[in-house]
């Protein structure tokens, strides 16, 4: 298989990749970009634990080819907030105990970021309805939705 | 073989363009040994799953002008590549197409709203399709196009089986095309999953025009009982013409779940769908008979 130089642009910063037609973008993140956040639960579509957004937007990382990002703008959980200065959301998370294993965390915290983006001021509904695709085994689900509740009242 | 998502393990030439003219090249050249890659939610499962190994991947999302909600006077034109959220999120929608509308709303969850296309949705030709029963009931038809030109063909003629449709191999969907409702009309959709957001067990879609009391037209369509998505003409007969009550529409139901010829599968039995089917069909009749502002 030809390899293809593309662009992206991952958490701010203009990446060079020489990739595999056949390399997916969750692999290319973690792998070769060293960002380990985004999660492989199922590989098929069913549990959000890959969630980035491509420009904006919630998108699933393991069903992405790479090179179709070429141009594109991603962000993963690496790119909300750093050690020193948390993004509310991950602040909230860590408020109301709304991580346990932390397996879904990165993919619950991208969606709700593409939630509150578009939706700055959403109801318990609508947070239930945004992110009934992120599973997370650990938690419940309420102490999630509550600390996305309460993450934007302060973004 | 064993099958691991992880990665994904058949290798193939990727070929992307934003001329459609360009794309079309390839399609005549490459044939059934290429596969379109639009939102990739059909086609990377299938893939993964080992389901199916093209040699060449032709990406079609780069192509700009297939990405497009038009509202003309005579018809709501939808291009192939937009995606699921980008029709949710439309207000001629969401204001008159209320069954499209509450289809998308039903699929998956966001990301995969974000990704999918209605043209892969219909291209992946599923008895399961959610968008395929509204289209159904609003008589949409496909513009498909090729180097040698463009067909059109009607939504009702372009299923043929699980997983089959009149599209050739040099072909693409490259427009969904959805005639105006009448202004006294209305039209629904309910889908029962086996979870919230799931692939349907079984869907319907209803639309129905009114003149006064009566029913001058209605349309119904399910899907998941056949290995297509299916028109109920039976039971469309039943209240076309007719004064509109609630007996009425229960009798309707009960001949429209008659006619389907549903299968046991993994996702649910013979004998739930049938039953199932009268009552959502029948709720689906109500909702659209009060959206087209008609009494009950
Ligand atoms: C977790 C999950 C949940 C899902 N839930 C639902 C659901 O609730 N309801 C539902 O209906 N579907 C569901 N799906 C299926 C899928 O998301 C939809 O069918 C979606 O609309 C497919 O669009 P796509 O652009 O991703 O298609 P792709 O995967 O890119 O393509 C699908 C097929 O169509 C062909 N194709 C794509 N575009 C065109 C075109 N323009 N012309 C001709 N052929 C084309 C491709 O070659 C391929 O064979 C789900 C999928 C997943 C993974
Ligand atoms: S790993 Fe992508 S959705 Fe589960
Ligand atoms: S915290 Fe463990 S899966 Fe969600």
């Amino acid at each position: 298989m030809e390899r293809k130089w593309v662009k992206i642009k991952v958490n701010g910063k203009e990446r060079q990749l020489y990739l595999k037609p056949n390399d997916l973008l969750l692999n290319v993140l973690r792998d070769e970009l060293g960002l380990m956040g985004a999660k492989y639960g199922c590989g098929i579509g069913e549990c959000g634990a890959c969630t980035v957004l491509v420009n904006g937007r919630p998108m699933l990382s393991c069903l992405i080819l790479a090179v179709t990002m070429d141009g594109q703008e991603i962000t993963t959980v690496e790119g909300l907030g750093d050690y020193d200065q948390l993004h509310p959301l991950q602040q909230s998370f860590l408020d109301h105990g709304a991580i346990q294993c932390g397996f879904c965390t990165p993919g619950m915290l991208v969606t709700a970021k593409g939630l509150l983006d578009e939706n700055p001021n959403p109801s318990e509904e609508e947070i239930r309805d945004y992110l009934r695709g992120n599973l997370c085994r650990c938690t419940g689900y309420t102490a999630i939705v509550k600390a996305v509740k309460e993450a934007s009242k302060a973004v | 073989m064993e099958t691991n998502t992880k990665i994904l393990a058949c290798e193939y030439q990727y070929l992307e363009s934003s001329e459609l003219g360009q794309v079309l090249t390839w399609l005549e050249e490459y044939g059934e040994k290429a596969a379109v890659l639009a939102g990739g939610t059909d086609l990377l499962v299938k893939m993964k799953m080992g389901n199916l190994q093209p040699d060449c991947v032709i990406y079609i999302k780069k192509i700009a002008e297939l990405d497009y909600i038009k509202d003309d006077a005579d018809a709501l034109r939808i291009g192939a590549t937009t995606s699921l959220a980008t029709i949710e999120r439309n207000e001629v929608v969401k204001t008159y197409y209320s069954a499209l509308y509450e289809a998308v709303r039903s699929m998956a969850a966001v990301s995969i709203r974000n990704m999918g296309t209605i043209g892969g949705n219909l291209g992946n030709a599923s008895p399961a399709a959610d968008t395929a029963p509204p289209l159904l009931v609003y008589d949409a038809t496909l513009k498909l196009v090729s180097q040698q030109g463009e067909r059109l063909v009607p939504l009702n003629e372009f299923f043929v089986g699980p997983s089959q449709s009149v599209l050739k191999p040099n072909e693409i969907i490259a427009e969904i095309i959805i005639p105006k409702l009448g202004p006294d009309s209305g039209s629904s959709f309910l889908k029962l999953g086996r979870v919230s957001a799931d692939i349907a067990k079984i869907n319907v879609a209803v639309y129905m025009l009114r003149s006064g009391s009566k029913c001058e037209s209605c349309r119904i369509a399910f899907g998941s009982v056949a290995p297509t998505p299916i028109r109920v003409p039976q039971a469309e007969a039943m209240l076309n013409g007719k004064e509109i009550n609630e007996e009425l529409l229960g009798a309707a139901a009960q001949a429209g779940a008659a006619e389907i010829k549903p299968i046991t599968d993994n996702r649910s039995t013979k004998a739930y769908r049938q039953k199932v089917s009268k009552v959502i069909l029948q709720e689906a009749l109500q909702a659209a008979w009060q959206r087209a502002g008609g009494a009950l």
